[in-house]
């Protein structure tokens, strides 16, 4: 199709619609990418400027600056009506600022007996910015820790201990991608290549299972790991995202060992191989890429997972996104703090990503059931 | 494998000595590397560097020794063993996880909140004349209607035009990048857009903002009741429309050219080319992504979660799961709302299985 559209660009009309493509594309696009930005740049910003600007702020504008103060004239009357520089308004109107001319603006400051008027000028602004990485190193504390809000009183706080979150998360998430795939991939083989009764029904109730809502599963789960007293342990975290992913990991497995031409299976048959070595070593390695794709998905998923954090882990061994979400719930309003976990949540799932884009979009792909 | 080496013959009670220790170390690891972990204060990195090795090393471990001691059993036993041994634990790991859970929920709905009294269906009647839940009803059926739409939607729009964009790969992987991002990272994002302080002068919520911009008054947005619903579907429209465009597009890209061609030269316009050639051609994988964003829809709970607790009127049925199993401790009832999603997602199960069987993947 792009063949079609590259000679089609040559008219005149071609060449204006491949514009308008292009325009919705950049709004779409830059849409989708903002609120991102936002969080990145604060994240980055002073707390101060934080509470009393937007991020955008940093961007250079126009905007206006106080350049100076003025005393209004003692003998002023203030209850009525104010003339300041040729310009005529009430008090109130005074204290909300009035633009005398062009680029300059006027604004009462305090009550009326304090006779202050702000000068603001409009300027350029935003050039030097004010940027840090205290907001990092205040939301991978444990301790207690400082900042300050939009008027500059300092405000303490329990540190909410990123540095552990990051930390139980690559120890949940890690074996809890490995596992399901070394199990999978053994599963996906017998299916695929070894005989034994009721294979057929399993792998369709493997299917089934596909689709299948967390939910149903919690509830027992939760009783069976508070019997073996594992809840708040790495290893019931490994096995209930070992246990969810299964489906979905023997399933793309499946589909791609099962395609393995089959005489390579067969001379290492002949050659005396057994079928654990024929895996190992020929199986395996073949399947690479297949491996690869339901890696980057389970780890993305684990990562990324609330809920089942939320239920097995509770408040022990907290993972980034519990972590995170409990500080929504305390420190609703923190927004350098929120900025700067949300981030770092962020950081290793989008190198996987970007690293590895082209193994999760086959997985993407292999992993819908597709007509 | 010419690699392999004859294995020499060895005695029967040599054979045992080697198996029964080849147990004991399995054992010793799996065992004492648990007791381990759980007593381990020192250092966190260490531990954690520790628990990865140990899971993964355990699992491997695992399926050496049971194929070891399955290898030593005559050949017809080793027919049906060996199949059992590869399978197995994936079998009994999908049997715990999955399909004994359901038969045990489907149990627990039928009982009170103590799980001893049989109380008949009164939980479903509850399910289906709750307030509460019939608003979450409601909301998930908003989710289910918008954020379908607007996701395979928009999915659709940006496969097709990016198609004939110069800069495609640029414009698809910036809209894809939210896939990589947890919702409750998602969540952080949008309530910083949505925030909101009351004070026209210094809103720092991008929205908010722009509606100052625009001559408005700053709103608490999430408060603000049906259109919070909106803003949260919005959330999940970001998230997911790169899923939607990325198996879109790649349908597109499988068109044929000559079908194109033929339409153009037939004096079809690029609409009725999208509606009468494109739509139909790619009708299998907009069935699928629809489907898989429906059940998403069905499940959804994090979203809500974190940006309202489902306060508002903004509670989704998954989220009253939730309350119900942990904030009001009436487990009968959760598992009953569990049960309830399950029933919604059979049609898409049994969809998915016809498809499977037409496949014949199963030789």
């Amino acid at each position: 199709m792009s063949g079609k559209v590259k000679a089609k660009a040559n008219s005149k009309a071609g060449r204006l619609a491949t514009w308008i493509v292009t325009a919705i594309l950049v709004v779409v696009t830059v849409i989708w990418t903002v609120p991102t930005l936002g969080v990145l740049v604060t994240s980055f910003r002073d707390s101060r400027d934080i509470f009393s600007s937007g991020w955008w702020t940093v961007l250079p504008h126009e905007g206006w600056t106080k350049t100076g103060e003025i005393q209004a004239d003692p003998s002023l009357d203030l209850d009525q009506p104010i003339t300041l520089e040729g310009k005529t308004a009430d008090f109130n109107t005074w204290r909300t600022g009035v633009e005398t001319k062009p680029g300059r603006m006027l604004k009462w400051i305090g009550n009326k007996r304090t006779r202050t008027i702000e000068v603001d000028e409009k300027e350029w602004v935003g050039f030097g910015v004010n940027l840090t990485l205290d907001n990092y190193k205040n939301v991978l504390s444990a301790g207690e820790i400082k900042y300050k809000d939009g008027n500059g009183n300092e405000i303490s706080r329990n540190g909410n201990n990123f540095a552990d979150a990051v930390l139980n998360s690559l120890a949940v998430s890690i074996p809890a991608t490995l596992i399901p795939i070394l199990i999978a991939a053994f599963a996906a083989f017998a299916f695929a290549w070894m005989e034994f009764p009721g294979r057929k029904t399993v792998f369709v109730i493997v299917v089934a299972l596909l689709v299948v809502p967390l939910q149903i599963a919690l509830i027992p789960v939760l009783q069976d790991f508070t019997r073996l007293d594992l809840n708040g342990t790495y290893l019931a975290m490994w096995l209930a995202h070992t246990g969810f992913g299964l489906p979905l990991a023997v399933y793309l497995l499946f589909n791609y060992i099962s395609q393995l031409p089959r005489d390579i299976l067969e001379s290492a048959y002949i050659d005396g191989a057994t079928p654990f070595v024929t895996f190992v070593r020929l199986i395996l390695p073949l399947s690479v890429p297949a491996l690869a794709s339901f890696a980057i998905f389970q780890f993305l998923w684990v990562w990324n997972d609330y809920l089942v954090a939320l239920i097995f882990l509770g408040d022990r061994n907290r993972v980034v996104t519990s972590a995170l979400a409990a500080m929504v719930g305390e420190k609703g309003q923190d927004w350098h703090l929120l900025t700067s976990g949300a981030f770092l949540s962020m950081i290793l799932p989008l190198c996987v990503f970007f690293g590895l884009q082209r193994f999760f979009v086959r997985g993407l792909m292999a992993g819908s059931v597709k007509g | 494998m010419s690699t392999v080496p004859l294995v020499p013959v060895e005695s029967p009670i040599a054979k045992a000595a080697k198996l029964i220790g080849l147990l004991a170390v399995t054992v010793v690891v799996l065992g004492g590397g648990f007791l381990f972990l759980k007593d381990f204060k020192d250092s966190k990195l260490l531990l954690v560097v520790f628990a990865v090795i140990w899971g993964i090393g355990a699992t491997a471990l695992l399926f050496s020794v049971l194929n070891a001691i399955g290898e030593t059993f005559p050949r017809k036993v080793r027919t049906w063993l060996l199949p059992l041994i590869f399978a197995g634990p994936a079998l009994v790991l999908l049997f715990w996880f999955l399909i004994l859970p359901t038969i045990r929920t489907l149990g627990l709905s039928f009982l009170d909140e103590t799980s001893t009294q049989f109380v008949g269906i009164s939980n479903y009647i509850y399910a289906f004349t709750n307030p509460t839940m019939l608003e979450s009803f409601g909301n998930n059926l908003l989710w289910l209607v918008f954020g379908t739409a607007g996701t395979v939607g928009l999915g659709l729009l940006i496969a097709v035009l990016a198609d004939r964009s110069a800069w495609e790969t640029a414009f698809k992987a910036l809209i894809f990048m939210p896939m990589a991002i947890s919702f409750v990272g998602a969540g952080v994002i949008w309530k910083f857009m949505y925030s909101y302080k009351g004070d026209d002068a210094s809103e720092i919520g991008l929205l908010n903002a722009i509606v100052l911009a625009f001559g408005g008054h700053s709103q608490a947005w999430l408060q603000l009741p049906i259109w919070n619903n909106f803003l949260l579907i919005i959330i999940m429209v970001w998230l997911q429309t790169g899923y939607a465009m990325v198996i879109l597009s790649a349908a597109i890209k499988g068109i044929p050219e000559e079908i194109m061609e033929a339409a153009r030269i037939d004096g079809a316009n690029e609409i009725q080319i999208f509606w009468r050639v494109i739509v139909p051609s790619i009708m299998g994988s907009i069935i699928t992504v629809t489907t898989t964003i429906v059940i998403f829809c069905l499940k959804l709970f994090d979203i809500v979660r974190v940006m309202t607790g489902g306060n508002f009127g903004t509670n989704v049925v998954a989220n009253q799961f939730y309350l119900e199993r942990f904030t009001n401790q009436q487990t009968g009832r959760a598992s009953a709302i569990a049960i309830v999603l399950l029933v919604a997602v059979v049609p898409v199960l049994i969809y998915n299985l016809r498809q499977f069987a037409e496949r014949k993947a199963f030789k």
